[in-house]
């Protein structure tokens, strides 16, 4: 699978990354590489294969419904860019 | 052109666990901003989830309660967008294998029909929190306190036809969640949402239509609102020519009207995958057969069981187990008082009445059941009649002790003695000789007017049936 | 007192010989003088290793001390650590004081070891040569003009360099093993599931785990033993008892089965790397051990399957770093979507940016069954060739990597030959095998590295095997010339 300009910009805008224009060319080179690796992959038949998720054949433990938490939200808020009245703020959200 | 109307619910419901679904902050409402978002709620860097049991039975006795499958194996996914008070990026959720798949519940209608309405699924997801939008200079503020809290997603088919039978199931399964105690319910602090999926089609057609999404609906009387207007659009948009479009709306109560969200613009591309944080969920046969035994009766087979134990009318029956308290509240005065049709009148009536005054839940009504049961012992053993006992109620609500205690404060005791009523009825025919002469012609009507002269004369206090009887028997005479 | 061993060191503390403050500030004073000619560490933790010394001394002295006891150790700076910068090698984490410690991190306080500071790693450890790291590339101590191998880049060269007797490192595709390798050291990625991801910030959660790297499978097992175990805040972690790993690293490996797999021995591995290798399988030889051919079938579709489960799964786990909560932010932002894109898009650097946009590719609508679906069914398949080699062999042996440490910059243009770097070791993290890696010997003047693979959760197995080696070779305790 090669990509083009208007699949890398697709691509960005979905994962949330600005990136240069002039970059564009780069990733899309690199990216098709990439592609074309993992392409190798189709060459397998997977019929029937139950695809594995986790490496250990294991099931969700369960915790107790218990509050464990404290609050330290000053602590959580001071590694924080920006917050006000204990709230972290954000560019205006539009609904 | 007539149109069909074709809707589906998908409701919201949060689980009134103590700590989150995947982390031990507390869940209680009210708490000021970002106090009970812990390190995995804020999904600080390095944090992973641990799943809440209580989340997962509750969900189980939801599934068994309308009669679904519950997966034996289950898997959380995560749905990843960007948004603020979505803190990791993604929401965990289920996506291909839910807990709860297939189920049923059953819809009357205010015309006394009934309806069958499919539950497609119903998984467990984490809340999000809550964007602010108070003006912090041209800022929103997130608070997270929300983020985590665990959420049932009860998804419907496209079964219902109307807003009104989607009010129906919306209460319906509100009723259920709060049966099974597995949510408070609240609808105004959110914990019970529904987004409804409304499309119309040309009646007779079998083909859906195009289809909208309503978002934010936290009331009945929205959810009807809201579908009403959306179809009443939907039919303009076809009628002049138009093309519905598959869109999320919001509904805007102030207004009444719906209007496409901004933020919902773009196609969506959730790319759902197993979250590799949790490992597939397992619940075991035995573990079912445990939340089955301990299910509490459901309103259903408790409604059928008002209809032939008590005699009730289906109305009543309805109405008296809509919800949990409510049904209990009935059973333990009719339970104190060995009376079930007349307690089925006064919880319907008056009890009901009050409430919904003071706008209070039957749980915290100032006349308890037993309070209420000793009063309808007075109506029985004929101490007081039901007019009186109308008096002894409200001051029971107002905090005025028993009804036995208001009744002899009061002197409402009920005058049955044959002889002291006959001597009103004698004095009352004495002084109106014309009425008197009138009910003999034929003015049969006019025996109210002599009931209610003596019952002035007792201050209400006179055996309603037994002055009946002798007034009729003296009248004639 | 920085050629010691970490064995060595305990006894001289619990002797009373020297104190862990005089060892400390031994080691402190060593990394401010050599490290600039490495950049193997990103924070130096002066003041709290003093203080962490101290309480060490009066632990020793009170005589409640563990092995670990006063031992300095450098934290690869991808576990969070309270109170001290938790970069992960990113300019986005460049002003993250961490408000928690990772369960690894508070273990190893707990057993009372020294945290000198935080090392170097590749950013968000995607890299195998540590040269995506924002605080620059390091070197490799061997040859300063070759690369360290990464991600564990930081770790692996302090520890060459007799920085610290260990360093703590996390392998999600080789990250442990292949630096331990490059750098002439010892390594260990345990069992997924065997130590608590608590803490160590994801790259990719179904194949990451940390482990120990050492100068020797003695000191590995050691740290290993502090390292491990269940922990009830990583539903992954596996609640499964934690033997004692230096019990039997004196077994007799007489009659013990080592399958050769022959997809590991081709064309594309150094021949001086292949000498060394067949020098080590006669060291094991004269050890009594049997050496058995076996088949991996599905070798050769590691790498694909890797670059897409691991950026599929990093695309989603960095989506939390969006500039609200923690982390970096831009200047000004416009609006809401410039918020999240400029932050994001400044705050990672290109590699990380890459592997997020394959993995958001692969799971986005029409392409998950082709790419990430695919990969789940060959990663079982890869799984299950393991699970059929161990029926007939007690551990698996090949090179760490097929090449010494490259130089740097050969490879940071061409990603997929970067990505081919990793060969040996990917297969491994899929599978959710332990893994080894120890010093063989030199080629081209540079250190190999012998893998060992293991069973599920044989890591005593690894360690004693490991350890007969270094009974009889000193590789391991050979020193980077300027650093004895």
């Amino acid at each position: 699978m090669s990509l083009d300009r208007k699949d890398v910009e697709r691509i960005a805008h979905l994962a949330r990354l600005a990136i240069n224009e002039q970059d564009i060319p780069d990733y899309a080179h690199n990216l098709s590489a990439i592609l074309e690796l993992v392409e190798q992959m189709n060459a397998v038949d997977t019929t029937d294969v139950v695809p594995m998720a986790h490496p250990l054949d294991a099931h969700q433990r369960l915790r107790e419904d218990e509050v464990s938490e404290q609050d330290q939200s000053s602590l959580f808020q001071s590694v924080a860019p920006q917050v006000e009245q204990g709230l972290y703020l954000v560019p205006k959200v539009i609904e | 052109m007539e149109w069909e109307t074709v809707i589906g619910l998908e409701i919201h419901t949060q689980l009134a666990t103590k700590s989150k679904i995947f982390s031990g902050a507390s869940t209680a409402y009210g708490a000021a901003a970002n106090t009970q978002a812990c390190a995995v709620d804020l999904g600080l860097p390095g944090v992973l989830p641990v799943l809440n049991s209580e989340a997962v039975r509750m969900a189980v006795k939801f599934g068994l309660a309308v009669g679904a499958h519950i997966a034996p194996r289950s898997v959380f996914a995560r749905k990843n967008y960007f948004y603020p008070d979505l803190p990791k990026g993604y929401q965990i959720s289920q996506y291909e294998l839910p807990v709860v798949e297939k189920g049923t519940v059953s819809i009357e209608l205010e015309d006394g029909t009934g309806k069958i309405i499919g539950v497609t699924r119903a998984h467990l997801e984490e809340d999000a929190g809550k964007s602010l939008h108070e003006d912090f200079h041209g800022m929103t503020g997130i608070d997270l306190n929300r983020a985590g809290t665990p959420l049932l997603e009860i998804v419907s088919e496209p079964d219902m036809r109307s807003a009104v039978e989607a009010v129906a199931y919306m209460k319906k399964i509100h009723t259920l969640v709060r049966y099974l105690e597995i949510s408070d319910g609240n609808m105004q602090e959110g914990s019970f949402r529904c987004d409804a999926n409304v499309s119309i089609r040309p009646a007779g057609e079998t083909k859906l239509g195009t289809r909208t999404e309503l978002k934010n609906i936290n009331s009945f009387r929205f959810v009807e609102r809201a579908i009403n207007y959306e179809v009443e659009r939907q039919i303009d948009v076809l009628e002049s020519g138009g093309k519905v479009v598959q869109e999320t709306r919001l509904y805007d109560a102030n207004k009444n009207e719906t209007r496409p969200m901004r933020s919902k613009e773009e196609a969506m591309d959730y790319r759902y995958f197993p979250d590799p944080d949790l490992l597939p969920v397992e619940i075991l046969p035995d573990d079912i057969d445990a939340i089955r035994t301990s299910l509490p009766e459901l309103p259903d087979a408790r409604r059928d069981r008002f209809l032939k134990d008590y005699g009730l009318s289906t109305y009543d029956a309805g109405v008296l187990t809509a919800s949990r308290e409510m049904a209990d509240y009935f059973e333990a005065v009719v339970n104190a008082s060995g009376e079930a049709k007349l307690v089925a009148n006064w919880v319907t009536g008056d009890l009901s009445g009050f409430l919904n005054k003071d706008n209070r839940e039957v749980s915290d009504s100032p006349v308890s059941a037993d309070m209420l049961a000793g009063m309808i012992q007075r109506i029985k053993d004929n101490t007081i009649s039901g007019k009186i006992a109308k008096e002894v109620f409200e001051a029971m609500w107002n905090g005025e002790g028993s009804a036995d205690d208001i009744i002899e404060k009061r002197g409402l005791k009920q005058i049955t003695d044959t002889g002291a009523i006959e001597t009103e009825i004698d004095r009352v025919i004495a002084e109106n000789p014309q009425q008197v002469e009138q009910f003999r012609a034929g003015k049969e009507k006019l025996l109210g007017f002599f009931v209610g002269q003596v019952m002035k004369a007792t201050q209400g206090k006179a055996n309603p049936a037994q002055l009946n009887e002798l007034l009729k028997k003296k009248l004639s005479g | 007192m920085h050629t010691m061993s970490i064995v060595e060191l305990a006894a001289g503390l619990h002797q009373g010989e020297f104190s862990s403050e005089e060892l400390t500030r031994s080691l402190l004073a060593r990394i401010k003088n050599l490290d600039p000619q490495l950049n193997s560490l990103v924070t130096l933790a002066e003041e709290q290793a003093i203080d962490q010394a101290r309480n060490a001394d009066q632990r020793l002295a009170g005589g409640d001390a563990t092995t670990l006891t006063g031992i300095p150790v450098i934290q690869k700076d991808i576990f969070c650590t309270q109170g001290v910068k938790t970069s992960c090698g990113s300019r986005m984490l460049d002003n993250f004081i961490s408000p928690y410690d990772a369960t690894v991190v508070e273990k190893l306080n707990q057993a009372g070891s020294v945290m000198l500071g935080k090392a170097n790693m590749d950013e968000f450890a995607m890299g195998s040569s540590n040269e995506t790291s924002f605080y620059g590339p390091v070197k490799n101590p061997w040859n300063p003009e070759t690369v360290p191998g990464g991600s564990s880049g930081g770790s692996a060269a302090a520890v060459a360099a007799r920085f610290a007797p260990f360093a703590t490192g996390t392998d999600t595709g080789g990250s442990i093993r292949q630096p331990t390798a490059l750098c002439g050291i010892t390594g260990l990625k345990p069992t997924y599931g065997r130590v608590s991801r608590y803490g160590m910030i994801a790259f990719a959660s179904s194949l990451d785990q940390a482990g120990p790297m050492t100068r020797s499978a003695e000191d590995a097992a050691i740290v290993l033993g502090a390292m491990a175990g269940f922990d009830v805040r990583d539903s992954t972690s596996i609640d499964k008892p934690v033997p004692d790993y230096r019990a039997n690293l004196n077994d007799d490996i007489r009659g013990l089965r080592v399958g050769l797999p022959k997809q590991y021995f081709t064309e594309g591995l150094d021949s001086g790397v292949g000498d060394r290798i067949a020098d080590a399988i006669d060291v094991y030889k004269k050890l009594g051990v049997e050496f058995v051919d076996i088949d991996l079938p599905n070798t050769h579709l590691a790498v694909p399957v890797y670059y897409v489960v691991a950026p599929a799964e990093c695309s989603s786990n960095l989506s939390r770093f969006d500039g609200v909560r923690f982390g970096y932010r831009c200047e000004n932002p416009k609006d809401l979507e410039d918020l999240y894109k400029r932050s994001r898009g400044e705050g990672f650097g290109a590699e990380v940016q890459r592997r997020i946009m394959i993995g958001t590719y692969a799971l986005s609508a029409g392409y998950y069954d082709a790419y990430y679906l695919k990969s789940q069914q060959i990663r079982r398949l890869i799984r299950d060739d393991f699970v059929r080699a161990f029926e007939k062999v007690d551990v698996i042996m090949s090179p760490t990597s097929p090449t010494v440490a490259f130089k740097l910059g050969e490879k940071t243009a061409d990603p997929v030959s970067m990505y081919l770097s990793d060969i040996d070791t990917i297969a491994v993290n899929l599978a959710g095998l332990p893994g080894m890696s120890i010093p063989a010997g030199f080629a081209h003047d540079l250190p190999v590295g012998l893998q060992i693979i293991g069973n599920y959760f044989d890591e005593a197995r690894l360690l004693n095997v490991a350890h007969m080696y270094q009974l009889e070779t000193d590789w391991h305790n050979r020193i980077p010339a300027g650093f004895e």
